[in-house]
């Protein structure tokens, strides 16, 4: 590696566990090194997470304006129930301390609240009811054929982009 | 195995999908001590592809290229669904929303989206501007200034029990009542 390449990662360790600190997940827990392609593994997750997405229309605008407006137990049903599988997953995991299938202890990273928590999160609260679409449905409804979907995607990681300019200059 | 996509091409009922996301969050976990959440994606492709010496993007994004790889997962699995398993029947919404819906000019409801409102064309009108590029701004900038989203926030988060992923998920979710309720049904008149 060359010797800036060396100093870029490291400035970048200085500043990491603070920046990630604020966000819920972005923290990389395994210390294994595979090779890239093991990576697949994780695509194989997101297409049925994506299938997911599309079949039981969580990425349906109208779903959203249903749950927002109460108009419909759909949405709440999908996050109640996914919320109660995943709390007894988390439970069983540390309970009977299962490790992932190489081998390595699981491990859950306590989160700091920050009054961003609030403010930000609030301001997506508008972006989900406007789009219909949090993240992870705006790549699902682009791949289902909602193509003009692909500006609202760009809009959004202009906003991350517009985020990370403004940060140290917003209140947390 | 006709019958068995016949099967899956009807929408998916809440009890079948939602413990099925569930599942997602033991799975990541499993398969690599990865914490569920999509939103860092936006981050991560700030990261690789115009860091601009911003210190919130000066990180090395490659250790989480798995969450790219995640979500063009994602964006497949939305390609195979829409060709596979697509819906043979026009979508079902409440009527109130229908009727309100017509009263804004939004007729085709067949769909998952409303294509009059999302399309190339209407993205030069206020109410196509404010739906998508104004909208999709908020969900990015809101997501990482709210330090997460549905997946990380209400799904992950609340899972293991972290008391700011609650407060995120309740400032979400009145964030959304406030906007489909009070705010867009006039944006919807633009």
């Amino acid at each position: 590696m060359s010797k800036a390449g060396s100093m870029e990662i490291k400035s970048a360790e200085n500043t990491d566990f603070e920046v990630r600190s604020l966000d819920v997940m972005c923290v990389n827990e395994s210390q294994l090194q595979h090779p890239w392609w093991y990576n697949f593994k994780y695509s194989v997750a997101g297409i049925f997470f994506g299938i997911l997405l599309v079949k039981a229309e969580i990425i349906s605008w109208y779903r959203i304006q249903e749950m927002f407006r109460l108009q419909s137990f759909h949405m709440y049903g999908v996050i109640g129930s996914a919320v109660a599988v995943g709390m007894l997953s988390i439970w069983l995991i540390k309970k009977f301390k299962i490790k992932t299938i190489y081998g390595e202890p699981i491990e859950f990273h306590s989160k700091k609240f920050s009054k961003g928590n609030v403010y930000g999160s609030l301001l997506f609260g508008f972006g989900w009811a406007l789009t219909g679409a949090c993240p992870g449905p705006l790549y699902a409804q682009i791949g289902s054929g909602f193509i003009v979907v692909v500006v609202t995607l760009l809009s959004a990681i202009a906003g991350t982009w517009i985020y990370g300019y403004f940060r140290e200059r917003l209140p947390h | 195995m006709n019958y068995l996509i016949e099967k899956l091409s009807q929408p998916w009922p809440w009890y079948v999908a939602g413990p099925l996301i569930g599942l997602t969050i033991p799975f990541l976990l499993l398969i690599g001590n990865k914490a569920f959440g999509i939103s860092a994606s936006m981050r991560h492709i700030c990261a690789a592809c115009l860091p601009a010496k911003i210190p919130f993007f000066q990180y090395d994004w490659k250790k989480e290229v798995w969450n790219l790889f995640f979500v063009g997962g994602v964006f497949a699995g939305g390609i195979i669904a829409a060709i596979v398993l697509a819906s043979p029947d026009p979508i079902q919404i409440d009527d109130q929303l229908r009727a309100e819906l017509y009263g804004y000019g939004v007729t085709n409801i067949s769909s998952l989206m409303p294509t009059e409102l999302f399309n190339v064309n209407s993205l030069l009108t206020v109410r196509g501007f404010f739906l998508m590029i104004v909208g999709g701004f908020l969900v990015g900038f809101g997501t990482r200034y709210g330090g997460g989203c549905t997946s990380g926030h209400a799904i992950m988060g609340i899972s293991s029990l972290q008391i700011p992923s609650i407060i995120a998920t309740c400032c979400f979710m009145a964030g959304g009542f406030i906007m489909a309720n009070f705010i867009l049904p006039f944006i919807l008149t633009l």
